[in-house]
């Protein structure tokens, strides 16, 4: 096996690992450490597709390594809101949860 | 038919300025907000605005003008090196419905988010309107991006400004339903992007145009469009993936939830057109279709029964919204029908994005108006409406307008739209479409009926309003609710818009 499958197995190994987490776990933090396990497999396979696609001695495709820069951007900046989000709910309730606390149900709901 | 096919690099047409204007008026207007500060971002918008309503309207006479799309080539550098902006039919006729809603927005959002006087600058006003603008300018780049990736990082800008507007109040249960709707958006957001990499690893270009020259049926393809069209999915809330829906926009303030549902779904929805018609319209199998269009079945039967069995005003509108997500998803079969039959998909096409302008029209007016309800009664309980018909006749007279467009009654514009989508059902042959389309028309036409009934009661002892409503908000709502419910008369119009600069793969080999 090649390195540049191995790499490629394990980015796709990270992106299952991380959708079975991000669908199963209850907890927002563990959902949110779940996506960001499924964003370092993606970027990990464009680094795959850069190497793959490396032509005229080139150590690799330039594109995939400006696509991955502006992903790890977009991915912190939605990591970062949703804890911002967390934290919030954290103060306001006490816990961090999803689930709907019976007192806060609408009376009429 | 396209140049960058032809092997001539592409180039910026005459017009294509008014692209990048487009992008960063709402740019500058964000960046303004932010540097001015509280009190000055309410202004920045009220300018912003009405100067993007001018600009849709030239961009769209150009178009017309020219009849071809729109191109702005940046820095000079052509497809696959650089990145163009490009405005079809289709762009032109959402950037003019963003523009115009979020402009009526603005007008209503005036007396809910303004700077308390003589005290320290509040948080929500400033932030409304700075997101406000934000959402803009994403919606703006998801209509008129020309690559893959470029509408990635616009369509997660525009999770970064849907997602606060939900929270703006910042209580324990819009919270949640903000990181709940964060949660599935960064879930559609990830898959979009692993499809993203699968295309470029396979074709090496994420250029639409290019792309759709060179995609051919092969795993790699299909993959990535499972995949890309699943994250879509995710991010518009189509049945079985809405559950984030009626939560976090029953639970904004009224403007936001306007906004929200009206606009913010249909920037992904936007990118399903354009990933299915556009990039893809050679490997998108009839199955594929037919399984989106079930989806979209599902979600109008299960989003209409469960908004008539709601108590709440607002969460009923929400529960409508899942319901009109999924009249956009018939058109994708209907065009492949038609395709395969060789003939123009236009119908459909515009049949689809018909629907999601005149549901975003009428869905604005519904939710300010339940605001109105809510700011005058204290509460949106259905079953306590009685008097609001004297109390707030405009807004009740809008509601009822919008709920018409909604069920699909001429002249309104879901009835133009669904008119297209039914006809072309019967074209090609797929009956089980009409089926749905019009037990779904049904049930939606029981709830607005509830609805304004029960608003209809007279009450004999006058209840004193918690807040009078000052009559332009009422006439805003209203004026958005006519256009929805006047959207029809588009049929009227010379020149069907949507279609321009459309590629017309069957059409053009006749003639």
């Amino acid at each position: 096996m090649s390195g540049l499958s191995l790499f490629g197995l394990c980015g796709s190994a990270l992106i299952g690992i991380g959708l079975y987490g991000l669908i199963v776990n209850p907890q927002p933090l563990r959902k949110i450490l779940a996506f960001n396990m499924i964003g370092s497999g993606v970027f990990l396979l464009f680094g795959v597709v850069a190497r793959r696609g490396a032509a005229l001695g080139m150590g690799g495709d330039p594109v995939p390594q400006a696509l991955v820069i502006t992903g790890i951007v977009v991915a912190f900046s939605a990591t970062a809101l949703a804890i911002a989000l967390l934290l919030r709910l954290h103060e306001a309730t006490g816990s961090a949860t999803l689930r709907a606390p019976d007192a806060e149900r609408q009376p009429d709901a | 038919m396209n140049g960058a096919m032809a092997g001539i690099p592409e180039a910026t047409t005459a017009g294509g300025f008014l692209l990048v204007l487009m992008l960063v008026l709402p740019v500058l207007g964000v960046l303004a907000a932010l540097v001015l500060g509280g009190r000055h971002a309410r202004r920045v918008a009220m300018l912003a605005l009405p100067l993007g309503l001018v600009l849709a309207v030239m961009l769209g006479a150009e178009l017309v003008q020219s009849g071809q799309k729109l191109v702005y080539v940046l820095g000079g550098w052509s497809p696959p090196l650089g990145i163009a902006l490009r405005a079809d039919g289709l762009s032109a006729v959402m950037l003019l419905t963003t523009a115009l809603i979020l402009l009526a927005v603005a007008v209503y959002g005036q007396a809910d988010f303004r700077m308390p006087e003589g005290a320290a600058d509040a948080r929500a006003p400033f932030m409304f309107w700075t997101l406000l603008l934000a959402v803009w300018g994403s919606l703006n780049a998801v209509f008129l991006a020309g690559d893959l990736f470029t509408l990635y990082v616009a369509l997660e800008l525009l999770t970064f400004a849907g997602v606060p507007l939900v929270c703006l109040d910042g209580r324990p249960e819009t919270l949640q339903a903000a990181l709940r709707y964060l949660l599935f958006a960064l879930l559609g957001s990830v898959l979009y992007m692993l499809g993203a990499v699968l295309l470029y690893g396979a074709y090496g270009t994420l250029d639409i145009a290019l792309l759709a020259g060179r995609v051919r049926p092969e795993p790699a393809a299909f993959a990535a469009a499972a995949l890309m069209t699943v994250g879509l999915l995710a991010k518009t809330a189509l049945f079985p993936l809405h559950l984030w829906l009626p939560p976090a926009h029953a639970g904004a303030p009224a403007a936001a939830s306007a906004v929200l549902s009206a606009l913010v779904v249909k920037g992904s929805f936007f990118l399903v057109i354009r990933l299915w018609l556009d990039v893809m319209p050679g490997i998108v199998t009839p199955v594929a279709g037919q399984l989106l269009a079930g989806l979209g079945a599902a979600a109008i039967i299960v989003g209409n029964l469960v908004a008539l069995r709601q108590t709440r005003l607002k969460l009923l509108i929400a529960y409508s919204t899942v319901a009109q997500i999924g009249y956009l998803f018939l058109m994708f079969p209907l065009a492949a029908g038609l395709s395969a039959m060789q003939l123009p998909n236009d119908p459909a096409v515009t049949g689809g994005l018909l629907q999601a302008v005149s549901h975003a029209t009428a869905k604005a007016a519904m939710f300010m108006g339940a605001g109105l309800i809510y700011a005058t009664l204290g509460h949106d309980r259905i079953a306590d409406l009685a008097g609001v018909g004297r109390q707030l006749p405009m807004t009740l007279l809008a509601f009822a307008l919008g709920g018409i467009s909604l069920v699909g009654l001429p002249p309104a514009g879901g009835f133009l739209a669904k008119w297209l989508l039914l006809s072309t059902a019967l074209t090609t042959g797929q009956w089980w479409w009409v089926v749905v389309m019009v037990a779904g028309g049904l049930l939606t036409s029981a709830y607005v009926f509830i609805v304004v009934m029960r608003a209809l009661v007279a009450v004999d002892a006058e209840n004193t309003p918690k807040m009078v409503v000052p009559r332009h908000r009422e006439a805003v709502v209203l004026a958005l609710a006519s256009l929805s419910f006047l959207l029809g008369l588009a049929a009227l119009l010379p020149v069907d818009i949507v279609q321009i600069g459309r590629p017309q793969p069957f059409a053009a080999g006749l003639r």
